[in-house]
């Protein structure tokens, strides 16, 4: 628009764009107020909102018990490893696809896709049984190879976008400066793919720790990651909203940060391109 | 570029990738698919070494026939279809109003994006807890505030409480696709609409909307088929009662809680083709944009 | 040193044959041209001799040594490409020693010619720079820069100016020109722009389809077009081409006369024909003559102060010395 806006209508979008962010953000910005109260404070009646003895003692008590590092280390080993595993083995097959491609490069491509749409309940029961007799059930190992077979399609998807979007001119270039293909690797493709890389370890990473139907269903007390480790919380005894309010920000906060500065990457990673 | 030898090398590179999804895909499928034609119930002693009897299309008949099934469906196309529209009508104002000069839209849009980034159990819990608790959630006390009777959200309205958790979770997503869009047309076609005399409405209803189309399509059909295997926010608040239960879910707890696995694997099979069929509509949109 | 010849050269995408036989002989130090319409097989040429496409059968031979079999980075040429290829995470420093560092030259010989090489190209200034942060035609120095450093046998441009505006053009032309005079090295240049081939070429070759329609230096093809094809698009403007009776009376079934070779008078003359749309240059003024003799109205140049109103009666008169005659094929007649 190459009118100037006036100042009323900014003001106007101002307020209500604010307004219905904030109404928006509000249950996140209430658990994590209520972390810091006291669980008497936290249902007293009315509620307080800022003006409260703000403590730390939840946080105390939510890591004595259970364990919770253990939880944290779960949900780090698992998102982290599922990923990283991933883009080993997606890394060549995007390579592949994107820099040599055949007829049936987007065939295969659309058919990784669709394994992603499998419904997880259709195959709760096979994978729960191969668990047992593998006795991978309730290991960090075995959660972080089912989490990554679902989120290769995506993985491969993301990079395989990324590689396409270097020139191939520029490789051609390499060549003829004299690069191996070794060399050509090294010193051209993986410093331009570093960025896509990285927004495909982002995005994926949070996917990972919040996936919440195998972490659920294939862990008990060892490897249970953060996501189990909040869904303990649903039938307790006596008074826990604050430590559930301090058990859940310490749950969110790495991810709430993390999808910060994933924005972009969640709009073409989960619509497989088709929205950029 | 591409010679003989880089050929058979780019096959081998796939070839990890594709096993693995292959077998990811073919092998529990396969158990499953199995399983559905068997009588199975582990807990009943039955057991896979002594052999199980072969029951044909039995479970397939006994799960739509089961007294759950229907309600069941019933609840999956509530909330789904709740979920959708909330989801798209909310998405695309929050969009139109994301998309107007403000000041502090960068910040705007974090907490608009913020609960999509929440994990599942979180939110259903402080949901649960902090909000719709009858007694000490906020939204007790804000009626009480106004003089009304608090609401037992999760026993006497489930339903909709599920609906609002998982619109919660989900307008972020649809928010962003949808202004994402958005910000890609053109604002020339806007002015060009303007020069021909058509009013701010008129101008949405033809220009922006129509543009929005693919997009909208795009956000039901994903959302489509992550909605359809809800399971941990029901699994958090309600367990399955109060008229809750969806398709996906009573196939959880036949396979997992009453262990009937051949119940709950004709169910899976059913799972999986609606999933399919939603499925081949989206690829249909993703192919497309594949080969521009 | 950079004597390049091909034998029998096709190349086949799948079953389309897109360059049918060829033979061509580029002699050392010349500046040859690949000229002609789009999709004519010049940038497929360029990437066959540079090795970046694989020779469907036939030999390339580079100094007398067969090269069909060498991959790009062994057979000692160097390109620059249409949108420059620059490494964008290299500074240009670094994009220019690129090459040098592949090929092993020690560091103190490296920045050498990068010293030189930036003095020639006038880049000394922009050496820590990203290409991101340069301009077109800075990019383009860089590109060449990098080619440069290499000493390569054979320099191979692949439409390098088509990308730049039209100033920065005809600078970059006189540039490129310099640079050949200056090294004598071997120049391959692909372009569609027949100004750039005039002005640049030893030798030009137009291609249509895959095929050479005519090998010559430019003032060859300019005062002997071997077809009508060549005739055509050759010179700018274009050459008139006139069919029929008129074309019979001179024992031909085509007559081309340029725009130039064309005399216009108000009172005589031995065509006939009214003015259409004047094009006043300031140094020409090209008519568009409306005549019976054939559909496209006939283009003459005329000095620049003449001046004729539209639709003024005028004679036209080919100055017989210059009048082409080409067969039923298309072909030059004697």
């Amino acid at each position: 628009m190459a009118r100037a806006v006036t100042q009323n209508r900014k003001i106007i979008n101002t307020t209500a764009a604010w307004a219905v962010g904030l109404l928006i953000f509000f249950p996140i910005l209430w658990t994590i107020l209520t972390s810091f109260k006291t669980e008497a404070q936290a249902i007293s009646d009315p509620p307080v909102f800022l003006a409260f003895d703000w403590t730390l003692e939840n946080y105390g008590a939510v890591m004595e018990r259970s364990n919770y590092a253990r939880f944290l280390w779960n949900s780090i080993v698992i998102a982290g490893g599922s990923t990283i595993l991933g883009i080993i083995i997606a890394v060549p097959a995007a390579w592949s696809m994107a820099f040599v491609p055949s007829k049936r490069t987007k065939d295969i491509l659309l058919w990784m896709l669709s394994t992603k749409m499998l419904p997880a309940v259709g195959v709760l029961y096979p994978i729960y049984l191969l668990f047992i007799q593998l006795g991978l059930l309730d290991t960090k190992f075995g959660l972080t190879i089912v989490l990554m077979l679902i989120n290769l399609p995506i993985i491969v998807w993301m990079l395989y976008t990324y590689f396409k979007e270097i020139p191939g001119e520029i490789l051609e270039a390499a060549r003829m400066d004299g690069a191996s293909l070794k060399d050509e690797v090294l010193y051209v493709l993986t410093p331009m793919a570093i960025p896509g890389i990285a927004s495909t370890l982002l995005l994926n990473v949070i996917l990972a720790w919040n996936e919440a139907f195998w972490t659920l269903n294939l862990t008990a007390a060892k490897a249970a990651p953060l996501t189990a480790f909040i869904a303990s919380y649903s039938s307790p005894e006596g008074l826990f909203y604050a430590k559930l309010s301090a058990a859940s920000t310490m749950a969110i906060a790495p991810i709430l940060i993390l999808g910060w500065f994933s924005q972009k990457q969640l709009v073409s990673g989960l619509t497989f391109g088709a929205v950029k | 570029m591409a010679t003989q030898h880089s050929r058979s090398a780019a096959r081998l590179m796939m070839a990890p990738a594709v096993v693995l999804l292959l077998g990811w895909m073919l092998i529990p499928l396969s158990m499953t698919l199995f399983f559905s034609f068997k009588k199975y119930l582990p807990l009943r002693g039955d057991s896979m070494a002594d052999g199980l009897d072969w029951v044909g299309f039995a479970n397939y008949a006994r799960f739509v026939s089961s007294s759950s099934f229907w309600p069941s469906v019933q609840a999956t196309l509530v909330i789904v279809g709740g979920v959708l529209i909330i989801t798209v009508v909310v998405g695309v104002l929050l969009a139109l109003l994301l998309n107007q000069p403000m000041w502090g839209q960068g910040v705007v849009r974090i907490l608009v994006i913020a609960p999509f980034f929440v994990m599942p159990t979180v939110s259903a819990l402080v949901w649960k807890n902090m909000f719709m608790d009858p007694t000490n959630g906020l939204l007790a006390y804000l009626w009480k505030f106004f003089g009304a009777e608090p609401v037992a959200w999760l026993s006497q309205a489930a339903l909709p409480s599920l609906i609002m958790i998982v619109s919660w979770q989900w307008l972020p997503f649809a928010t962003l696709i949808l202004l994402t869009a958005i910000q890609s047309l053109d604002g020339e076609q806007l002015e060009a609409a303007e020069m021909d005399g058509a009013p701010p409405l008129k101008r949405f209803w033809f220009i922006t909307l129509p543009h929005l189309s693919r997009a909208i399509t795009i956000v039901i059909l994903i959302q489509t088929i992550f909605l359809l295997a809800i399971f941990a926010e029901i699994f958090v608040t309600t367990g399955g009662a109060f008229g809750t239960k969806t398709l996906s879910y009573l196939i959880f707890q036949r396979v997992l809680e009453s262990q009937n696995v051949g119940l709950g694997s004709a169910g899976g099979v059913y799972a999986i083709i609606l999933a399919n069929i939603v499925a081949i509509f989206l690829m249909r949109i993703v192919g497309k944009n594949l080969d521009a | 040193m950079g004597q390049i010849q091909l034998n029998q050269v096709t190349k086949s995408f799948g079953d389309v044959q897109v360059i049918p036989p060829l033979d061509l002989t580029i002699e050392d130090g010349e500046f040859t041209v690949f000229v002609g319409p789009s999709g004519c097989g010049k940038s497929t040429l360029l990437r066959l001799i540079a090795g970046l496409e694989d020779i469907t059968s036939g030999h390339i031979a580079i100094d007398g040594s067969d090269a069909t079999d060498v991959p790009p980075a062994k057979r000692g040429l160097a390109m620059v490409f249409q949108s420059y290829a620059l490494y964008p995470h290299m500074s240009v420093r670094k994009n220019i020693a690129f090459p040098m560092r592949m090929a092993g030259i020690d560091q103190a010989e490296q920045d050498r010619r990068i010293e030189a090489a930036a003095k020639a190209l006038n880049l000394t200034d922009y050496l820590d720079r990203r290409p991101g942060q340069l301009s077109g035609g800075q990019r383009q120095r860089v590109a060449i820069g990098r080619a440069i450093v290499r000493e390569p046998a054979a320099f191979l441009f692949d439409e390098p100016l088509s990308n730049l505006d039209a100033a920065l053009r005809v600078g970059m032309r006189l540039e490129i020109s310099e640079m050949h005079e200056r090294l004598k090295t071997t120049m391959i240049y692909v372009t569609h722009d027949q100004v750039e081939a005039m002005t640049m070429a030893d030798k030009i070759v137009v291609l249509r389809a895959g095929i050479v329609e005519q090998v010559g230096s430019p003032l060859e093809l300019y005062q002997r077009p071997g077809n009508t094809f060549v005739a055509g698009f050759i010179g700018s403007p274009k050459m008139n081409l006139i069919e029929g009776p008129e074309a019979g009376k001179h024992d031909a079934a085509t007559i081309g006369i340029r725009p130039e070779h064309i005399d216009i008078s108000e009172t005589e003359g031995m065509w006939q024909g009214t003015v259409g749309v004047s094009e006043h240059l300031g140094s020409d003024t090209f008519f568009h003559i409306q005549s019976g003799l054939s559909s496209e109205p006939l283009t003459v140049r005329a000095s620049g102060e003449r001046k004729l109103k539209y639709g003024t009666e005028v004679f036209l008169t080919p100055q017989a010395e210059h009048l082409h005659r080409f067969d039923q094929n298309g072909i030059r007649i004697e």
